[in-house]
């Protein structure tokens, strides 16, 4: 065995900065290899998802049929059809409903488990959460997209920077959804019973998020103040204009830098929530 | 009567249960409302950017919607529960449900009593009061027992669909979320007219599977429009046919579920 003590936080023999790199990277995976073990619950979630697009999809269409200039929002038939079957494919990446495991471990007192362990728990909790969005990835995003180009004309990007821009967009899409998802479970630490607040973020995240409809059909001011002011449109709403490249090279870059911003935001107020926590902790149970 | 008083009793404990983090309670409560709202929200956004949807004006449109919400708002408060069926038959806690002497069904429904889903009930109601004041229409004895009668029929094909689709857990356990394209989808499916559908998807959820006899069929009956599809009016009087049919079908498929049913073996 190595010569080290117990309170060395690695698992890795190498220096601490690659060790910890290290020790992220299992937890990706064991998220992955987690999600990885429920194949059948994958292509249920798959059907349901391209049920859901055809139902959009169609809704929308219909609208830009008989708008002003068909293009309801600025967005042109093949755009919204974008729009509609990469938010179905991003949903589970994204993942923003049923994750109450955090507020679960709180009631049930299993979060002691957590708090003994040398990582903190936001960083171990984000690289688990990575590694299942990073298996949505491989699996949920890529069937819907393709039943919607078969039956729908679907957008193609015509910027080179469109598509890495996408990529980063999704990647801090992730990042914003979990951070979201710890501060709602963490109101646990004080309400003991969080099934509120989730049914709340449950609600808020779906519609205000863009995946009920573009938000950009909604009032101007409203929308700026949503934008800025929320990380909400930052779940969905902005890597879906990014693919679909709503507005110009400027803005498209723009609505990512809001990402960027909200990202390091939300994970800071998570952070904040566990100490602020962990000072006035009483463990469930036992 | 040893039975209703049994049923009384497990309904009672989930009251009290429901009162201990009141909170919590009063939030899930409007929440519930919440997601009606916001399905109704959706219909008006979308006509912000366009006059007509499908060759349906917005008062037209919200005639469906408030048909569609009001049957589904009172199938959820009624059997939406039985979804759970997947987490009972995998944790094996619906053999507990099976040697007690009631029938399954009310069993797990009254598991986790739906008091939080009342307000939505409420509010389905009201808009499509308001939706029923908004639209001029004509009305006859026969137009004012269908807007009683198709809510209902509403209710009972919703409430089967939940039945048919929780079932589905009986055979395979991993069935996740497959139930929610046709129990869910089938709301948003039944909140537009069925006009804005591409053929093949119209012909398989409107006519096969009798999605397009709830909220759209009556519709057009009750606003006295004849169906750009061309089904004749008496189209709009079939929801409680198709209605029994799919609960009959819906019985069946949960006995014979219950038969199949194999505990967990761990």
């Amino acid at each position: 065995m190595d010569q080290r003590d117990a309170s060395v936080p690695t698992i890795s023999r190498i220096g601490p900065f690659r060790a910890s790199i290290g020790t992220f990277g299992a937890l990706i995976g064991s998220g992955f290899r987690r999600y990885a073990t429920y194949r059948q619950a994958t292509i249920a979630g798959t059907f349901t998802n391209i049920v859901f697009g055809f139902l959009r999809c169609y809704v929308l269409l219909a609208v830009a049929e008989q708008a002003a200039g068909q293009r309801p929002a600025g967005y042109d038939a093949g755009q919204l059809a974008l729009y509609v079957w990469v938010g179905q494919g991003l949903l589970s990446v994204i993942g923003i409903w049923g994750w109450t495991e955090l507020a679960d471990r709180i009631r049930t007192g299993d979060i002691a488990a957590d708090l003994l362990r040398p990582i903190a728990p936001v960083t171990a909790y984000l690289a688990a959460d990575l590694g299942r969005a990073l298996h949505g990835m491989m699996t949920r995003f890529g069937p819907p997209l393709l039943a919607g180009a078969l039956f729908f004309p679907l957008h193609t990007p015509q910027r080179w920077q469109t598509v890495p821009l996408f990529a980063l967009s999704v990647l801090l899409a992730v990042i914003i959804c979990f951070g979201c998802r710890y501060v709602v479970n963490s109101t646990a630490y004080w309400l003991q019973d969080a099934r509120g607040p989730i049914t709340l973020w449950t609600l808020g995240s779906g519609v205000l998020g863009g995946l009920y409809f573009p938000l950009r059909l909604l009032p101007q001011e409203f929308l700026v103040v949503l934008w800025l002011a929320t990380p909400l449109p930052s779940l969905l709403q902005a890597p879906l204009d990014v693919i679909a490249e709503r507005d110009g090279p400027a803005m498209q870059a723009g609505l990512v830098l809001v990402q960027a911003v909200w990202a390091v935001a939300i994970l800071a107020l998570a952070g904040l929530l566990q100490r602020r926590a962990e000072a006035r902790l009483v463990v469930q149970g036992g | 009567m040893g039975e209703l008083r049994a049923y009384a009793a497990l309904g009672a404990a989930q009251i009290r249960s429901a009162t201990v983090y009141r909170a919590s309670f009063l939030v899930e409560v409007f929440g519930n409302m919440g997601a009606t709202v916001f399905d109704v929200l959706t219909v008006l956004v979308l006509f912000r950017a366009t006059p007509a949807i499908g060759g349906f004006s917005l008062r037209e449109a919200v005639l469906i919607v408030g048909l569609s919400s009001a049957g589904f708002a009172l199938a959820d408060f009624a059997v939406g529960n039985v979804d759970r069926l997947k987490n009972y038959v995998r944790a094996g806690t619906l053999d507990a449900v099976l040697v007690r002497p009631l029938p399954a069904l009310p069993q797990l429904l009254l598991m986790d009593l739906p008091i939080r889903k009342t307000l939505r009930v409420v509010f389905a109601i009201v808009v499509l009061g308001v939706a029923v004041a908004a639209n001029d229409i004509h009305w006859t004895p026969l137009r004012l027992f269908l807007i009683v009668l198709t809510p209902l029929a509403g209710a009972v094909f919703f409430g089967a669909i939940f039945v048919l689709s929780a079932s589905l857990a009986f055979w395979w356990v991993d069935s996740g979320e497959i139930g929610a394209a046709f129990t869910y989808g089938g709301r948003d499916f039944t909140s537009y007219p069925i006009s804005v559908y591409g053929s093949g998807f119209r012909n398989l959820f409107a006519y096969a599977l009798g999605f397009g006899f709830i909220a759209y069929q009556p519709a057009l009956a009750l606003l006295g429009r004849a169906d750009p599809l061309g089904l004749p009016v008496w189209a709009g009087f079939l929801s409680p046919l198709v209605a029994l049919g799919a609960a009959a079908i819906a019985a069946g498929v949960w006995r014979a579920g219950i038969r199949h049913y194999r505990s967990t073996g761990s």
